[in-house]
C-alpha cells in the first residue's frame, strides 16, 4: 500500500493501462503538450510519444467522434474532456452514438471507449463551470458511468473501466485531485462495475453519497460518532449500473436514510435513490428519505455565494439530525 | 413555521408537564438554547431547540400536561410571525391524525411539492399518521395502532412508539423491564372513579403529578403480579454504631459523613456479591442474573417517592457511596434526576427508621427481586449470656419475588447480611 493522491492514482493506472495494453491511446485537448488542464496525463507524451497521447482541437463532438470511431474499430480510447461541462458538446455522440451503437446494429460492435472527466462546483469557475450533469449520461440506458470516491477506487474503477467493452462515462471530481488514500502497490485491482460500497457501518440511520459527498458522508459520520450517533455510510461509486441491493439492504438495517448530492435536488440522482428506497424497503422506513444537493441556481461565482449553495458537512449533520429527531432520537 | 412538539425524553414518559418556559413570545431562537423546562414522570428537564427562529407562540401555558407528540409551540422566521391556525391546533392527542398538509421540515427542502396530507378511508374515518416501519411491526407485535400514541413529528407513530407499547405489553404480562409506558384507555378512567367515589363523601378530585401516576401504576403491577414473601431479622447495632463514629471520626477533617443507611446499602451491595441469586430479575420466564450490582435509595419527595441507583454499589468506597448518596437525595428533593441515575437498579433499600418504624414489609420495585426495609434503631432488652442487657437494635426486612428467589436463598442471603452488620468491618473487606 502506498499513499499517493487521486491525481497520481489516476496517472499511475493510465499509464499501467497503456503498457499492458498498446491498443490503449489517450485523446483530448491539452493533454499532451501541456500535460493535462489538471495534470493527470503529466509525463505521458514523453513516455508513449503523440501516436499514443492525441492532442486535438477544441472540438469536443470531433474527438469524441473519432474516438468512438477508433473504438468500433477495435482500439481503446480513454478520452479526457477537459471538464463535464464540454461534454455537452460532444453529448449528442455520446447519447446518439456511443450509446446506442452496440444494440441498434444487432452487437456486430462494441463501443470499448472511456471518457474521462471532472464535474463539481467549489472553484470558483463561475455557473457554466461548475457543474454536476452525470445525471444526464447515467439516465442512459448503454452508458456505465462510475463516479470513484478514493484514490483506491480511482485506480481499480479506471483501470475497470479502460477493460470494459461498454463506453464508460468516469466521473472524478476537482475538489478530490488532491485527497489522498491507500492504493495498493501490485497495482491490479479491477474493480466490479456496478458495486456500491458500504464504507462505514452503522446502525441509526444510512447516508448514502458519491463522488464528492461520499468524502462528506464520511466527515458527517465520524463528527457524529462523537455525539454517539451511528451512522452507516453508502457510497454509490456507480451511478449506472446502480447497486440498488446494497442500498436497500442498508436502509432495511438503519430505517432511515439521507441522501447527499453535489448536483440538484429536482430531478437529480438523489431523486432515484429516493425511489430505490421506498421500493425495495417501504416496510422498514421510520421517516421520510431526505436529500440534501445543491441551491437550484446556477452556481454563483462570488465565494461566499458559492459556498452557501453547496451542500456542506454542516447541512449534511442537520438534515441527519433533523430525521433522527423524526424516528424519536432525540439528538439536539 | 415549525412546530414544536412534546418530546419523548424518557423511555417510560407518555406525556409531560410545560414547567416553565424558557422562551418568551418574540424571542429569537438559536439551536442549542434552552426554550422550555418540561416536568416528565421522572424529574423536570430542559428541552433545547435544534433549530433558528422567533418562538411566535406558545401554544400550552405553564402547568399544562400535553401527550408526547402534541404541538407545544410554534417557532418562525421574524418575532412577529403569525402563526397559521393550523399550526395552533392545540395539543391533540393524536390516534387521529390532523388533516393538516405536512410541516415544512418533512417537506424536500426547496419548492417542495404539497406533501398529501393524512389519508381519510370511503367512511371518512382518519388513520392514524405511522411509519411504513411502525406499520409493520405493529402488525408483527399484534397491536392495534389505533390505540398507540405517535411521538414523531405531527404524532406520526414510529418504531419507538411500537417499541415501547410492546413492552408494555409484555410488562403487563409479566415482564417487569420498564415501568408501563400507555394504557389503551386513558380517558375513561379517571371519570369513573370519580363518579364511584361521589356517593356520599363530598370528594375533590386531587390533580397528581406524572410521577404519582408512574408511583400508582408501577406498585399496582408489583403487587399483582410479583408473589412476595417476607423474611425478617433484628441485628444488634452495637458494632455497627461504634463503626459508624470511628468513620464519621476520620472523615470529620471532609465535611463527609457516613449514616447508617450508607452502611446498610453498603452491606446489602457486598451480601449481593456473595449471594448473586439475589441479584437477579424474573422476566418473562427467563431468569437473569446481573453481573453489576446497583442498589437503589428509596427517598421521599414531596410528590411521592423515588429510588435514585447507586451503580456498582459493590466496587464504589463507603466515603463515596454516603456522598453520592447524599447528592442524588439532593437531586430527587429538586426533581432534578436524570433518567439514567434512576435506572439500572438490582436491588433497593428502603428506610423508614427516621419515622420510629419498628420495622414493615415494602413492595418490591420491579425488574428487582428484593427489597430491603429498615426500621429504627432502638435499645432493647436483649438476652446475652443469660443476663437480660440493653442493647442496640435495628430490625431489618426483606420482601422477596419468589419466582426469582426462594425461601432458603433468600434466608441465606439475609442471614450473611445480618451477620455482616454485625461484624461490620467485613462491610469493607
Amino acid at each position: 500500500m502506498s499513499v499517493i493522491t487521486y491525481r497520481q492514482a489516476l496517472r499511475e493506472t493510465l499509464r499501467a493501462e497503456m503498457h499492458r495494453d498498446e491498443d490503449v491511446f489517450l485523446i483530448g485537448e491539452e493533454i499532451g503538450i501541456f500535460e493535462g488542464s489538471y495534470k493527470i496525463t503529466e509525463g505521458l507524451l514523453k513516455e508513449f510519444g503523440e501516436r499514443r497521447v492525441r492532442d486535438t482541437p477544441i472540438a469536443e463532438e470531433g474527438f469524441v467522434g473519432t474516438a468512438i470511431g477508433a473504438a468500433m474499430l477495435g482500439l481503446r480510447p480513454v478520452v479526457e474532456l477537459m471538464t463535464i461541462n464540454f461534454s455537452l458538446l460532444a453529448i449528442d455522440q455520446i447519447v446518439n452514438h456511443a450509446a446506442k451503437i452496440y444494440g441498434m446494429f444487432g452487437g456486430q460492435t462494441s463501443v470499448p471507449m472511456v471518457i474521462r472527466t471532472p464535474g463539481g462546483g467549489g472553484q470558483q469557475l463561475g455557473a457554466t463551470h461548475s457543474q454536476n450533469i452525470e445525471l444526464f449520461y447515467s439516465f442512459v440506458p448503454g452508458l456505465k458511468v462510475l463516479a470513484p470516491s478514493t484514490p483506491g477506487d480511482a485506480a481499480s474503477m479506471l483501470r475497470a473501466a479502460i477493460r470494459d467493452d461498454d463506453p464508460v462515462l468516469f466521473l472524478e471530481n476537482l475538489g478530490l485531485y488532491n485527497s489522498k488514500g491507500e492504493v495498493p502497490d501490485d497495482g491490479d485491482q479491477v474493480a466490479e462495475i456496478g458495486r456500491a460500497a458500504v464504507t462505514r457501518e452503522g446502525s441509526d440511520i444510512t447516508l448514502i453519497g458519491y463522488s464528492r459527498m461520499a468524502v462528506v458522508a464520511q466527515q458527517v459520520a465520524e463528527k457524529l460518532a462523537e455525539d454517539d450517533i451511528s451512522v452507516e455510510v453508502v457510497d454509490l461509486r456507480s451511478l449506472r449500473p446502480l447497486d440498488r441491493e446494497t442500498i436497500v439492504e442498508s436502509v432495511r438495517k438503519t430505517g432511515s436514510a439521507v441522501i447527499a448530492e453535489d448536483d440538484w435536488l429536482t430531478y437529480g440522482i438523489g431523486a432515484e435513490i429516493a425511489a430505490t428506497i421506498q421500493e425495495g424497503a417501504f416496510d422498514f422506513l421510520d421517516a421520510p428519505v431526505r436529500r440534501v444537493a445543491m441551491a437550484e441556481v446556477p452556481l454563483p461565482y462570488a465565494k461566499p455565494l458559492e459556498t452557501a449553495a453547496l451542500p456542506s458537512v454542516d447541512s449534511v449533520i442537520t438534515a441527519v439530525k433533523e430525521t433522527l429527531n423524526a424516528v424519536g432520537r432525540r439528538v439536539g | 413555521m415549525t412546530d414544536i412538539y412534546m418530546p419523548r425524553l424518557s423511555d417510560t414518559m407518555e406525556e409531560g408537564v410545560i414547567s416553565s418556559w424558557v422562551k418568551k413570545t418574540g424571542d429569537k431562537v438559536e439551536p442549542g438554547d434552552v426554550l422550555v423546562e418540561i416536568e416528565t414522570d421522572k424529574a423536570v428537564m430542559e428541552y433545547e431547540a435544534y433549530e433558528e427562529g422567533y418562538l411566535v407562540k406558545q401554544s400550552v401555558s405553564e402547568g399544562d400536561t400535553v401527550p408526547i407528540g402534541a404541538v407545544i409551540g410554534v417557532l418562525g422566521d421574524s418575532p412577529d410571525a403569525a402563526p397559521a391556525e393550523s399550526d395552533s391546533a392545540e395539543a391533540a392527542p393524536s390516534t387521529e391524525a390532523p388533516a393538516e398538509e405536512e410541516e415544512e421540515e418533512e417537506a424536500a427542502p426547496q419548492e417542495a411539492a404539497p406533501a398529501p396530507s393524512a389519508s381519510a378511508d370511503a367512511n371518512g374515518a382518519t388513520r392514524p399518521r405511522t411509519s411504513p416501519l411502525a406499520r409493520r411491526l405493529a402488525k408483527e407485535h399484534g397491536l392495534d395502532i389505533t390505540t398507540i400514541r405517535g411521538s414523531g413529528p405531527k404524532g406520526r407513530i414510529v418504531r419507538a412508539d411500537i417499541e415501547a407499547a410492546a413492552q408494555e405489553q409484555t410488562t403487563t404480562a409479566g415482564e417487569p423491564t420498564a415501568p408501563p409506558a400507555r394504557e389503551p384507555a386513558p380517558a375513561a378512567a379517571p371519570q369513573a372513579a370519580q363518579e364511584a367515589f361521589d356517593d356520599g363523601r363530598d370528594s375533590e378530585e386531587i390533580t397528581v403529578s406524572n410521577m404519582r401516576k408512574v408511583i400508582a401504576r408501577r406498585l399496582l403491577q408489583s403487587k399483582q403480579t410479583v408473589p412476595h414473601f417476607y423474611l425478617r431479622r433484628t441485628i444488634d447495632a452495637e458494632a455497627l454504631k461504634a463503626f459508624r463514629a470511628q468513620i464519621n471520626e476520620q472523615l470529620e477533617s471532609t465535611g463527609n459523613k457516613v449514616s447508617f443507611n450508607d452502611l446498610i446499602v453498603k452491606a446489602a451491595a457486598t451480601t449481593l456479591r456473595l449471594h448473586p441469586q439475589v441479584n437477579a430479575s424474573w422476566v418473562d420466564d427467563k431468569l437473569l442474573q446481573h453481573r453489576r450490582v446497583n442498589v437503589g435509595v428509596a427517598v421521599a419527595v414531596q410528590e411521592g417517592l423515588v429510588v435514585p441507583v447507586l451503580h456498582d454499589t459493590d466496587k464504589a468506597p463507603l466515603s463515596e457511596i454516603a456522598a453520592k448518596s447524599r447528592e442524588l437525595a439532593g437531586k430527587a428533593r429538586e426533581g432534578k434526576l436524570k433518567p439514567q441515575e434512576m435506572s439500572g437498579g438490582t436491588f433497593s433499600v428502603s428506610n423508614l427508621g427516621m419515622y420510629g418504624m419498628d420495622s414493615f414489609s415494602a413492595v418490591i420495585n420491579p425488574p428487582e427481586a428484593a427489597i430491603l426495609a429498615v426500621g429504627a434503631m432502638k435499645q432493647e432488652p436483649v438476652v446475652r449470656g443469660g443476663e437480660i442487657v440493653p442493647r442496640h437494635t435495628i430490625a431489618l426486612e426483606l420482601s422477596v419475588d419468589h419466582r426469582a428467589v426462594d425461601g432458603a436463598v433468600g434466608a441465606a442471603f439475609l442471614k450473611e447480611l445480618a451477620e455482616i452488620l454485625e461484624e461490620p468491618m467485613r462491610i469493607i473487606l
